[in-house]
């Protein structure tokens, strides 16, 4: 359950972008505009995996400023639970999906006097559509995107054609690397810094820019979680009275839904607090893979996020 | 909204805090009064900031006046104010050549933090960016809600609007973007009852 | 903006209020009230409900309600921001924020009020026609030198209710933006700026009662696409719209001229329908603030509700009596209502007993 209503749309375009990221276009199934969406958003898109459904949260990466579609790119998880192999395998031009209406978990701070923006691979997509915003509104902005090497950099030419010196890259293979400190030393005061990336190039940038200084208001990060795999667990659910068998490659939050439980969700990937539940009894460990609780709550073993973390023992049960 | 309500409830009365040192490029201070108090503690408790510091000092409107001291601090600037009024155009200045790094810290009179605080965020300081510590005065700055007149150094309540002459009660509802307190008349409902004046700010 | 022809629809009333305070509703109007009080008591909460498409004919018919005061409400908000113009700001990294909101009324009213409002759109090249205000423009949108007005102000001149607009960021909302002529008694000069929980600061007992933690949490979570309402209410002498704090000192002493003989006329409850939407390219959220006046003598024609307010009035608390503004007057409205308060028990909810 997420309140507002999906978005019926037809998938118009499957490009592989390269060995391991394709790009999809959803129009809407009336032929009706989409919502506008702020750069930085993204939408959740539901998939019919053989009867089983995954929701997963992609960044919308097309203009904003343009309704007639919305475009995500994927990147391939060979290890992974199996959604983005399934927006590999099986999504084809012409095929219905349900998609969900834009949420912005990572938006920009229109105050800023500069955006500087830091992504790492498959990272890149909310900044492009937040470039296009920013380009439009006159804003002041530049990115620095670092890739594995010249093939997995996707998008680096056609950014670098549309915003010119604004852009910057950087390969790994060819020995680049930012120049973090000279680059965050200087930025003018009214500086706003974005990063989106593996989660070791997030802690690096941000424990870096508040070693120089920073403040925490000027720093935004996003890092979507994809669900980790584990060992299979049960769990009670206090308030339906239900009991539910979280599968080895199964969210918990997945298991709910498919139990016919209507949780609470916005971003799927631990993020955004909506599915928060709190625990009533655990006999076991707590495997929080969340960056929402706090440690607090995490050692007083009280709340647990559905969406990504799971639990190891012999007996769970949660207020839902 | 025709009595003062009391202190506890009212989530917009600013908090402030203990300067404490954080590492940073450079380290903009500013000051009034007993707040330079609150100055000598910071470089006593981190005496390597003295090289990268630029203090702005501005004497007490009750007299204090520290900057005999402060300037044997051996800060790399030292700069001494008659009002913030004069200083404003330097702090201005400073805060636009400066770059991401730099900390900012205001010590003393909740009229002056404010008011550094509303041009560090003018500058693109997000406002949790700014350290404070609150000595000396409590006297408030009061905007009068009516002619948008600012009251300095308002000590008693009510008191009467330097502007327009309405009798003002002072609400605990403070604006960060005007650095002042809401002064609301007192006696709109019963024009000349105006309870005597009481000094709550001192 | 030509309002002389403003009247031609016999719909639109011709009113005033301020001076001599013509304002009335009409019968039907009176049947339609908003009257907000669920139960026979009253406390604050949270108490948002999806603001969905409701009964036809309601306030709640369509996602912003035009109703016959239109003309004259946007000639008040004319006559009360030539006086003060600090009444409608923006600061300026919330233009896309008005822009946004532009869209959103643009589109509702063209679509819920085809006989009064047309919006042609070619890419950004957009036609807007106001019937009942007699404005016909052609502007870019995004586009600030082609509107007479900034965004938000083009588009809140032209919609009744205060509106703000609230930034998010730092797990917070920022009340940056705004239109406030029919406010109860806050100053949007003074608020602007601040988070959530400051402005919010002069409200008693609800802090305490963790009512705005738990609206800020469902705020910061609102979704595009699914906007919410909820009720507010307070006291009016005179159905004076504009109960600014800036103007205290001249509507304040109104509230002594009241008496067991005017108070039918000249009491007003005044209800405010709270609508909350979550704006597409700014992330902002729209906070529209619709205000209802009816005077007590209308209001006491439906007998239910006349019985319910002598309840909800005479059991609140006096903080709330006091920061709303009518302490003073209560024992008044007390003995007024109690005429019509035969102790019969009340229906639920808040509609008119048919």
């Amino acid at each position: 359950m997420s309140g507002a209503s999906k978005i019926p749309a037809i998938v118009t375009e499957v490009v592989e972008v390269n060995s391991l990221i394709k790009r999809f276009r959803f129009v809407r199934e009336d032929g009706g505009p989409m919502p506008g969406f702020s750069g930085g958003s993204h939408t959740v898109v539901e998939m019919e995996d053989d009867g089983r459904r995954r929701l997963n949260a992609y960044s919308l990466m097309s203009d904003p400023a343009d309704r007639s579609g919305y475009e995500i790119s994927v990147r391939r998880d060979d290890g992974g639970r199996g959604g983005s192999m399934f927006m590999h395998a099986r999504v084809k031009p012409g095929m219905r999906m349900q998609i969900s209406q834009p949420v912005n978990l990572f938006g920009l701070d229109l105050r800023a006097k500069k955006h500087l923006m830091i992504a790492g691979g498959i990272g890149i997509t909310p900044f492009i559509a937040q470039m296009a915003q920013l380009d439009g509104l006159g804003g002041r902005f530049e990115l620095h995107y670092a890739a594995r090497d010249r093939e997995l950099g996707a998008y680096m030419n056609e950014l670098s054609a549309r915003y010119g010196e604004r852009v910057h890259r950087y390969y790994d293979t060819e020995g680049q690397a930012i120049d973090l400190p000279t680059l965050l030393k200087g930025q003018p005061l009214g500086t706003h810094l974005y990063v989106c990336g593996p989660k070791g190039m997030i802690n690096w940038v941000l424990s870096t820019a508040q070693k120089q200084g920073w403040p925490k208001g000027a720093l935004h990060s996003e890092e979507f979680l994809a669900p980790p795999v584990g060992e299979a667990f049960q769990v009670d659910l206090a308030l339906s009275g239900v009991t539910v068998n979280v599968g080895a490659t199964q969210s918990m939050l997945e298991a709910i839904e498919a139990a016919g439980i209507d949780a609470p969700y916005l971003c799927r990937g631990g993020a955004c607090g909506q599915c928060e539940c709190k625990v009533r009894e655990a006999e076991g460990e707590l495997l929080h893979y969340d960056h929402w609780l706090s440690d607090e709550q995490k050692e007083a073993r009280s709340h647990i996020m559905p969406c990504v973390s799971r639990f190891k023992g012999s007996r769970l049960v949660i207020e839902l | 909204m025709t009595q003062t309500q009391s202190d506890e409830i009212m989530k917009s009365r600013p908090r402030y805090g203990v300067l404490s040192y954080r590492p940073g490029s450079t380290h903009f201070i500013v000051a009034d009064g007993e707040g330079g108090e609150a100055v000598q503690s910071l470089f006593a408790q981190a005496p390597e900031i003295a090289t990268t510091a630029h203090i702005v000092y501005i004497p007490g409107a009750n007299g204090t006046d520290l900057s005999a001291a402060l300037e044997t601090l051996g800060a790399a600037v030292f700069r001494k104010a008659p009002s913030y009024g004069a200083a404003r155009q330097r702090i201005q200045k400073v805060l636009g050549d400066a770059h991401m790094g730099l900390q900012l810290y205001a010590a003393g009179t909740e009229g002056l933090i404010g008011q550094v605080q509303r041009d560090a965020v003018e500058a693109g300081l997000p406002h949790d960016a700014l350290q404070t510590e609150q000595r000396g005065s409590l006297a408030r700055r009061v905007q009068c809600v009516h002619c948008k007149g600012i009251t300095e150094n308002v000590t008693t309540d009510p008191f009467v609007c330097s502007h327009c002459g309405l009798n003002l009660f002072v609400r605990d509802h403070y604006s960060r973007r005007l650095a002042a307190f809401q002064g609301v008349c007192i006696d709109a409902e019963d024009p000349g009852e105006v309870p005597p004046a009481v000094e709550r700010f001192k | 903006m030509s309002l002389d022809d403003a009247f031609k629809d016999p719909f639109f009333r011709d009113e005033s209020f301020f001076g001599k305070y013509t304002y009335k509703n009409s019968p039907a109007a009176i049947k339609r009230f908003p009257f907000p009080f669920p139960e026979d008591d009253y406390m604050y909460s949270v108490n948002m409900e999806p603001h969905v498409s409701g009964r036809p004919g309601s306030v709640f018919e369509h996602a912003f309600d035009v109703d016959e005061h239109y003309v004259s409400e946007m000639r008040d908000r004319a006559r009360v921001l030539a006086d003060d113009p600090l009444r409608c700001q923006s600061l300026p990294h919330m233009t896309l924020a008005g822009w946004d909101l532009l869209e959103l009324i643009m589109e509702s009213f063209a679509r819920d009020y085809p006989q009064w409002f047309e919006l042609h759109k070619d890419g950004n090249k957009w036609h807007w026609i106001n019937r009942p205000l007699g404005i016909d423009d052609k502007f870019t949108f995004l586009d600030e030198s082609t509107l007479p007005y900034g965004p938000m102000e083009y588009i809140t001149r032209q919609a009744q209710g205060d509106f703000t607009l609230q930034d998010q960021r730092e797990d917070n909302l920022w009340i940056e933006a705004g239109m406030v002529t029919s406010q109860a008694d806050w100053s949007l000069d003074f608020d602007i700026g601040m988070s959530f929980h400051e402005w919010h600061a002069p409200v008693p007992l609800a802090g305490k009662m963790g009512v705005f933690d738990r609206a800020l949490k469902f705020l910061l979570q609102l979704q595009h696409g699914a906007p919410v309402r909820r009720f507010n209410w307070t006291m009016t002498v005179d159905p004076l719209l504009d109960t600014s704090p800036e103007n205290y000192h001249k509507w304040g002493p109104s509230k002594t001229t009241l008496s067991a003989e005017n108070i039918g006329q000249r009491q007003h409850l005044r209800v405010e329908l709270q609508t909350l939407f979550r704006l597409p390219r700014s992330n902002a959220i729209a906070f529209p603030i619709r205000c209802y006046l009816i005077s007590f003598e209308d209001l006491v024609s439906q007998p239910k509700w006349a019985r319910r307010l002598h309840r909800v009035i005479k059991n609140l608390p006096d903080e709330l009596a006091t920061y709303k503004g009518f302490i003073r007057n209560r024992p008044l409205m007390i003995e007024y209502l109690s005429q019509f308060d035969d102790g019969a028990p009340t229906s639920p909810g808040w509609w008119a007993d048919e």
